[in-house]
C-alpha cells in the first residue's frame, strides 16, 4: 500500500464530511454540536421553487423626455439592482415592463417572504430634488385656480436632482451638534447648483426628499463649490441610513410601489421534500446499478459520485447559485455526465480485461483510453453552457450555470478522485 | 451484428420522426405558453378557506377557454392566476362569473403582460441555440483535427450538429403533438427539455466519434465499414448503461415527484432516449456515408 495515497484519500474523506456538514448542518445541530454561523447559510432557491417576494413599482417619467424613457428605466433598474446586491441578496430579478402607457419595474426576490424586509432593502426610494420658490404672481395664480389642487403653490422643480449627486457624507452641525448630511455634486450638478444659488440669493431653496421638504435653507450667496448641506432633524441612525442610500445611487426618476406580495411556491415545501426524496431514491438506484454491473470498481465509483454530489451542492451553497427548476435540471444532466465518465472508464477497462490483462493494468489503461472521450464531451458541454450563459435570458442562465459547475466538478472527480480510489484499492492491491 | 448494413432502417425511422414532427408543426403550430407570448396575471383574494376556493376556481376555469391556468396560492389568503393574454372585456366578464361562484372573491390586481417580454425570450433563445451549434461545430473541428486523414475533422462537427437538429426536431414534434392532444404548452419546460437534449446528445455523439477516432488509429488497415461498425458495437453497452443511469433518477422523479414537474420529466426521458439512439445509430452510420463518398 502506498501511504501517500492513503493519506490523500483520508484527506478527501475529511473534506467530504466537512462539505457534507456544510450542506446539511441541521444534522449536526440535532446532535447538539455547535457550528459556526457560516454553515447555516441557506440554499438559494428561485421564486419558482421557494416562493419569494414580488414587488412592482411604477416609475414617474413626467420629467423625462419621451425619447429617453427606455434609458431612464434601464438606469433605474441598475440602481435598484445595485441596492439589492449591496444588501446581500443574490440574483434579484429586476425587469422593466411597459404596461399600456405605464412603465413598471418588477422586482423578484427569491426566498424572501418578508415583504417589509424586502421593501426596506430596496429603500424608501430617496428621490432627492431641489426646488426654488415661485414668484408671487405664480403662487396666487395657482391658489386661485381650483383645478390645480395638487400643484405646490410655493415651490417649483428645478433641474437639480439626486441624479447629479456624487457623494453624501454624514457630519455634525457646529452649533447644534445635530447630524447633518453634506452633499457633493458632480461637475454638471455643481454648475446647476451655482446657477441656482446665484439666481436665488436671499430666497429660500427647498430640499425635497421623496416629495417632502426636509430642509428649506435661505441662500446667502452663490455656491460654486457644488457642496450643499441638509440639516433636517435627523437622529444619527436616520442620517446614516439616508447617507448610505443616497450613496448607493439616488434614483434617476421617482418610483412608487404599486403592488407587493409574497408569492407561494409553485412546488411548495412539501413538493421540495418529495423531489429530494425521489432524487435520493433515483441516486441509490444508480449506485445499485453501478455496483451490480461493475462490481467492486462500480462501488468505488459510486463513492466518488457521492463525493461529487456533495461537492457540487457545496459549491451551489457557497457561491451561492440560485436554484430554479431549470437550474436543478442542469444539475441532473451534469450528474448523468459524471456517471458517464465512470461508465466509459469501466467499459474500456472491461475490454482490456478481455485481453487477459490483470485488473489493475486494465483499469489504468481504461483511464488512458477513455480520457479523450471524457475530455472532449465535457469541454463541448462546458462551451455550450458558457454560450447559453452569456447569450440568453435569466431562466436559461440558471440552467447553464449549474450545468457548467456540475460538468466541471464531474471532470475533476472522475479523473482525480475515482482514479485515486481505483489505484489504491485495486491497482496496488495486486 | 452489422449496423452499417442496417443503417437504412435507422435512416427511415429518423426520416419518419422528422417528417411527422415538421408536418405537425406546420399543421398545428406551437401551443405557446405565457413564458413566450406574455400573458395575464390575476390576483384574487377570498374570505373562505383558500384551498377549497382554489379548487372551485380551478374547476371553473378548466371549463372555460382560457387554456392552461397556473394557480399559486400566496401567504395572504389570495391566489395568483396566470393565463394567456385576455382582453379587458373578457377579464371583467370572468370576474363577474367568479363572483357568482364565490361571492367573497375580491380582485387585488390584474395585469396583462405584453408580448414583448415573451418575444425577447424567444429571440434570445433561438440565437443562443444557434450559437451553441456553432460553438460545438467549431470545437469538434478543432478537437478532431488529428483524428485521421480518412475523415476531415469538420465533418465530425457538422454531423454532430445535424444529429442535434434531428433530436431538437423530435422534441419540437413531441411538444407540438402532445400540445395538440395533451395540452402541453411550449413554455420554460420545453426550453429546458430542448437544452437537456442538446447537451445529452452532443455528449453521446462525441463519445461515439471518439471511439471511431481511436479505431482509425488502432486499425489502420481495416475498411471504413468495419471500423465504424466496430465502434458502434463497442459503444453500445456504454450508451445503454449511461442512458439507464440517467433515466433511473428521472423515473423516480416521475413516479414519486410532484405533479408539476411531470411534463418536464417525460420530455427529458424522451430526450435522453432519442439522444442515445441518434448518437449511436445515426451519427456513426452518417459518418460512414459521408466518408465513402469522397474516399
Amino acid at each position: 500500500m502506498n501511504y501517500k495515497k492513503i493519506l490523500i484519500i483520508f484527506g478527501i474523506f475529511i473534506a467530504t464530511i466537512l462539505l457534507g456538514v456544510f450542506i446539511y448542518p441541521q444534522g449536526m445541530a440535532a446532535r447538539g454540536i455547535k457550528l459556526p454561523d457560516f454553515f447555516y447559510k441557506d440554499f438559494n432557491f428561485g421564486l419558482d421553487i421557494s416562493g419569494g417576494t414580488l414587488l412592482i413599482y411604477e416609475a414617474d417619467l413626467s420629467n423625462v423626455d419621451s425619447a429617453d424613457y427606455s434609458s431612464a428605466m434601464t438606469g433605474l433598474r441598475d440602481v435598484i439592482e445595485r441596492r439589492i446586491n449591496y444588501s446581500g441578496v443574490r440574483e434579484p430579478r429586476v425587469t422593466v415592463n411597459k404596461s399600456g402607457e405605464a412603465w413598471r419595474l418588477t422586482v423578484e426576490l427569491a426566498g424572501i417572504k418578508d415583504i417589509q424586509e424586502a421593501i426596506k432593502m430596496i429603500g424608501e426610494t430617496p428621490y432627492l430634488e431641489f426646488k426654488e420658490i415661485r414668484s408671487e404672481e405664480e403662487t396666487e395664480a395657482i391658489l386661485e385656480n381650483e383645478e390645480l389642487t395638487d400643484v405646490d403653490p410655493y415651490f417649483k422643480a428645478t433641474a437639480l436632482t439626486g441624479k447629479y449627486l456624487e457623494r453624501a457624507d454624514i457630519d455634525f452641525d457646529q452649533t447644534t451638534s445635530l447630524p447633518v448630511i453634506n452633499l457633493k455634486f458632480n461637475d454638471e450638478g455643481s454648475k446647476i447648483f451655482a446657477e441656482l444659488t446665484k439666481n436665488n440669493i436671499g430666497n429660500p431653496l427647498a430640499i425635497y426628499l421623496d416629495d417632502y421638504p426636509i430642509s428649506i435653507p435661505v441662500v446667502r450667496e452663490e455656491i460654486p463649490s457644488g457642496i450643499a448641506q441638509i440639516s433636517g432633524e435627523f437622529t444619527l441612525a436616520e442620517a446614516r441610513e439616508l447617507a448610505a442610500r443616497l450613496n448607493q445611487g439616488a434614483l434617476p426618476v421617482p418610483i412608487s410601489l404599486i403592488s407587493q406580495q409574497s408569492v407561494g411556491a409553485i412546488l411548495g415545501e412539501e413538493s421540495i421534500e418529495k423531489i429530494s426524496q425521489a432524487a435520493l431514491f433515483g441516486f441509490l438506484l444508480v449506485i445499485l446499478f453501478m455496483s451490480i454491473f461493475y462490481r467492486f470498481p462500480g462501488l468505488l465509483a459510486s463513492i466518488s459520485l457521492i463525493i461529487y454530489v456533495i461537492l457540487v451542492l457545496s459549491i451551489f451553497k457557497f457561491i451561492p447559485v440560485t436554484l430554479t427548476l431549470a437550474g436543478v435540471t442542469g444539475f441532473i444532466l451534469s450528474i448523468g455526465m459524471a456517471v458517464d465518465a465512470n461508465v466509459l472508464i469501466f467499459e474500456y477497462a472491461k475490454e482490456e480485461m478481455r485481453k487477459n490483462k490483470p485488473m489493475w493494468i486494465s483499469m489504468e489503461d481504461g483511464f488512458q483510453r477513455s480520457w479523450s472521450a471524457i475530455r472532449d464531451s465535457n469541454i463541448a458541454t462546458i462551451i455550450s453552457a458558457i454560450i447559453l450563459y452569456y447569450f440568453s435570458s435569466s431562466m436559461i442562465r440558471g440552467f447553464a450555470l449549474t450545468l457548467a459547475i456540475g460538468v466541471g466538478a464531474g471532470l475533476l472527480t472522475a479523473i482525480y478522485i475515482t482514479r485515486i480510489f481505483l489505484q489504491t484499492f485495486i491497482i496496488n492491491k495486486q | 451484428m452489422n449496423f452499417i448494413q442496417k443503417s437504412k432502417i435507422f435512416y427511415s425511422f429518423s426520416g419518419i420522426i422528422i417528417t411527422i414532427s415538421l408536418l405537425s408543426l406546420l399543421i398545428w403550430g406551437f401551443n405557446f405558453g405565457i413564458d413566450f407570448t406574455g400573458g395575464s396575471l390575476w390576483e384574487l383574494s377570498v374570505a373562505e378557506n383558500i384551498n377549497q376556493s382554489t379548487e372551485k376556481i380551478n374547476n371553473y376555469l378548466k371549463e372555460s377557454d382560457l387554456g392552461q391556468v397556473d394557480i399559486q396560492t400566496t401567504s395572504e389568503n389570495s391566489l395568483i392566476l396566470r393565463f394567456s393574454n385576455i382582453s379587458e372585456e373578457k377579464h371583467i366578464k370572468l370576474l363577474g362569473e367568479l363572483k357568482e361562484i364565490i361571492p367573497s372573491v375580491e380582485e387585488r390586481r390584474f395585469e396583462s403582460i405584453g408580448p414583448s417580454i415573451g418575444q425577447e425570450l424567444k429571440t434570445k433563445s433561438i440565437w443562443a441555440i444557434i450559437l451553441v451549434f456553432f460553438g460545438i461545430l467549431t470545437y469538434l473541428w478543432y478537437a478532431f483535427r488529428h483524428s485521421s486523414l480518412r475523415v476531415p475533422s469538420y465533418r465530425y462537427g457538422i454531423l454532430a450538429v445535424l444529429v442535434l437538429m434531428h433530436d431538437a426536431i423530435f422534441i419540437i414534434g413531441l411538444f407540438v403533438i402532445l400540445g395538440k392532444f395533451q395540452g402541453w404548452e411550449v413554455n420554460s419546460d420545453f426550453l429546458v427539455a430542448l437544452l437537456v437534449v442538446i447537451g445529452y446528445s452532443v455528449h453521446d455523439t462525441i463519445v461515439v466519434f471518439d471511439r471511431i477516432r481511436e479505431n482509425f488509429k488502432l486499425k489502420i488497415k481495416d475498411s471504413l465499414e468495419n471500423i465504424i461498425n466496430l465502434s458502434i458495437q463497442q459503444t453500445l453497452v456504454r450508451a445503454l448503461n449511461t442512458s439507464l443511469t440517467t433515466i433511473f433518477p428521472l423515473l423516480t422523479l416521475y413516479f414519486f415527484g410532484p405533479l408539476s414537474i411531470k411534463i418536464l420529466v417525460v420530455a427529458m426521458i424522451s430526450g435522453v432516449i432519442i439522444g442515445t439512439y441518434s448518437s449511436v445509430f445515426l451519427a456513426a452510420p452518417l459518418l460512414y456515408e459521408w466518408s465513402i463518398k469522397k474516399a
